[in-house]
């Protein structure tokens, strides 16, 4: 008993492990992460502002934003159901569904014309609802997300058909529901909100470290922390800076960030991310554990609709109408591809919720930089294809090799 | 020994599922500080008897005595109330998720908000595995996917001890491990007993069975075969009685001193 004292250490971490050696080991052992895609970025805006003399501007780096931040929304979601290892299909669609209620309620001598952000807040029910429904099919009877939600892109694509009828677009005149996409910020406005966001994360991180600190903990890569307190204000002050130089900070970006930071903390902050990410990884491990996973299912679901409504608000704001067509052509692919593009793994359990908006970002900087160059669709179809077909190959890589690297 | 109220007590446990008589009459006695091994041929009845106790499916008829307390237990949840804890084979860990989010799964520390208390977590995952001496794990923040057989078992036996348990059953905690690794995780179930608690250890190789079994259970056909103590028996005796071993007893409750 005595040469026991010997063998006790004060932590059973070790000292320090450098923030490099743990790069390293991620690497080798494919957790990745948001480096391809963040690098992957970042050579896209080079070249396209070396090639183009309108690309690297004010406006078009404001339109980007309004360009991207419907398919981000869906992401949004869908980053969600991927975490689960579930998909949904649906979600295109569903949006229609949500830009058509909305624009139904705001139709002024329809007989149910609500004012202001109800038809809003009531589309978004609809949307949550919807997506409780369908995520009762999978989660308490066992059906295939897949086909759930397959029956589902083919029947809400009807629904709104039938509901708009013959009498061609709805046009929306709701401010509300228009300002969603096409609201600037003052300038001053603008340098408040990259302000007060700096604040909040500065002091966010500070609490996190004081609370570790009064339990002991060891706090992990101190540099790669205080890298970050520099680095993000900075770049909430660069965005400002840029997009005030144009109409000012779109309403759209912060829609992005608010969802970006919102679900960041649901997803790694609660329980309930907690659990999104056990049942996503194994299943039974987690209904062993106690967790409802049929709970968890459902609320999933219910996220993927609720974040289906609100790209629907949006892209319905955006052409200040909703037409038979809403939901169409490739937003759901736009969205899936955006997910995953971002690094958030098919398979299941690996994510984050980030990988929306930098895989969104890839996808609608694309687009934007080949429009420029007066690309036709097809060939931006053919680049985000080969695009989303080298990050799918990636994670498969990379889901291989940390199978391996169990030592 | 003698006048120390057993931990857990099962008396005359008998199950079926339809025809099959899975459990015929089944005794077995746990005391605190102590490893019982469980012996037995496929299909002896180990795990019907490891779930009986586990309450994932209850017992036709017998009696479970728990700190000299009849008790009924009808789900995981009861055994857990009552500090009963099982690592089953296949672990049911998350590999996604490392080793501190592993260790709370379910059972989070989390605040009115729902918003996790990770420092707490953590603390206590180091605390609980320097208790154990589990120090090969590197880093209690890197994935499960990462370890090695012997650390994952580590950690799903240390889960199970975390929380105030009395009794911990390992289901073949070793059946998949190398010499190094096995190695690791007997040490690691003598330290549980060390500690005071109740080891249940269900095992095909009798090497560990007797590396670290103070009393060994032997089933055959679904009824007691034998129960041996370690110091004063052979493997060639445990191997008989596993294998043609005659039930011990006609009625009433046997003890230790059978074989």
């Amino acid at each position: 008993m005595t040469t026991e004292t010997v063998e006790v250490t004060p932590s059973v971490e070790p000292p320090f492990e450098s923030f490099g050696t743990r790069l390293w080991e991620n690497i080798k052992g494919g957790n990745l992460g948001s480096a391809p895609v963040a690098i992957g970025l970042t050579i896209i805006v080079i070249v396209f502002s070396l090639t183009a003399d309108n690309f690297f501007t004010p406006v078009n780096f404001n339109n980007i934003i309004t360009q991207m931040v419907g398919t981000t929304m869906l992401a949004f979601g869908v980053v969600f159901v991927l975490l689960l290892g579930e998909i949904d299909l649906s979600i295109a669609y569903l949006s229609g569904i949500a830009g058509l209620v909305a624009a139904e309620l705001q139709q002024p001598d329809s007989g149910h014309f609500l004012p202001g952000i109800w038809p809003i807040l009531i589309a978004l029910a609809v949307a949550v609802a919807i997506g409780a429904f369908q995520g009762s099919f999978v989660a308490l009877i066992g059906v295939p997300a897949f086909v759930v939600t397959l029956a589902g892109l083919l029947a809400w694509q009807g629904v709104i058909q039938v509901g708009i009828g013959s009498g061609g677009p709805i046009i929306i005149q709701n401010r509300w529901i228009n300002y969603t996409e096409s609201y600037f910020f003052s300038k001053d406005a603008g340098w408040l909100i990259a302000g007060l966001l700096s604040a909040a994360y500065v002091g966010g991180t500070a609490a996190s470290i004081l609370s570790q600190r009064r339990h002991g903990v060891t706090i992990r890569y101190p540099y790669f922390v205080a890298a970050k307190l520099i680095a993000i204000p900075a770049l909430a002050f660069l965005v400002v800076t840029i997009s005030n130089r144009d109409r000012g900070l779109p309403l759209a970006g912060l829609e992005i960030i608010f969802f970006l930071l919102f679900w960041t903390f649901i997803a790694k902050r609660t329980t309930f991310g907690r659990h999104v990410y056990a049942v996503g990884g194994n299943a039974e491990a987690a209904r062993r554990a106690g967790i409802s996973v049929a709970r968890i299912r459902i609320l999933v679901f219910m996220i993927s609709g609720f974040m289906a409504g609100v790209g629907g608000i949006v892209l319905a704001a955006n052409v200040r109408s909703v037409a038979p067509g809403q939901g169409g052509g490739t937003l759901l692919l736009d969205a899936i591809s955006a997910a995953v593009i971002g690094g958030t793994s098919l398979f299941g359990g690996r994510g984050n919720i980030r990988s929306a908006v930098l895989g969104a970002a890839v996808i609608a900087t694309i687009a934007n930089g080949l429009f420029i160059f007066q690309f036709s669709p097809g060939v931006i179809f053919i680049t985000t294809g080969c695009i989303l077909l080298f990050a799918v190959t990636l994670d498969t890589i990379a889901r291989k090799r940390q199978a391996k690297t169990g030592r | 020994m003698a006048d120390e109220t057993p931990l857990l007590e099962l008396r005359d446990i008998s199950k079926s599922f339809g025809s099959v008589q899975a459990l015929t009459d089944v005794d077995l006695v746990v005391h605190r500080g102590e490893v019982v091994a469980l012996v037995g041929d496929n299909g002896a009845g180990k795990s019907t008897l490891i779930k009986t106790i586990a309450g994932i499916h209850g017992a036709d008829s017998g009696e479970i005595i728990f700190e000299g307390e009849p008790v009924h237990i009808s789900g995981p949840k009861d055994a857990a109330h009552l500090g009963i804890e099982v690592v089953y084979q296949d672990l049911a860990l998350c590999d996604n998720l490392d080793v501190v989010q592993n260790m709370f799964l379910g059972r989070e520390s989390h605040d009115f908000f729902q918003r996790l208390n990770e420092p707490v977590m953590e603390r206590r995952t180091a605390e609980t595995l320097k208790t154990l001496r589990v120090t090969t794990i590197r880093s209690i923040r890197q994935a499960v996917a990462t370890l090695s057989g012997g650390q994952r078992q580590s950690v799903a036996v240390a889960r199970a001890v975390m929380w105030n348990s009395k009794l911990v059953i390992l289901d073949e905690p070793t059946a998949a491990l190398g010499v190094a690794q096995t190695e690791q995780v007997l040490e690691l179930v003598e330290r549980l007993a060390h500690q005071g608690l109740a080891v249940i250890l269900i095992s095909h190789n009798l090497h560990d069975v007797f590396a670290v079994g103070d009393k060994i259970f032997v089933l055959r056909l679904g009824r007691n075969a034998g129960v041996f103590d370690r110091k004063t028996t052979t493997q060639d005796a445990v191997v008989h009685a596993i294998t043609a071993g005659q039930p011990t007893k006609v009625s009433g409750i046997t003890d230790g001193a059978t074989a």
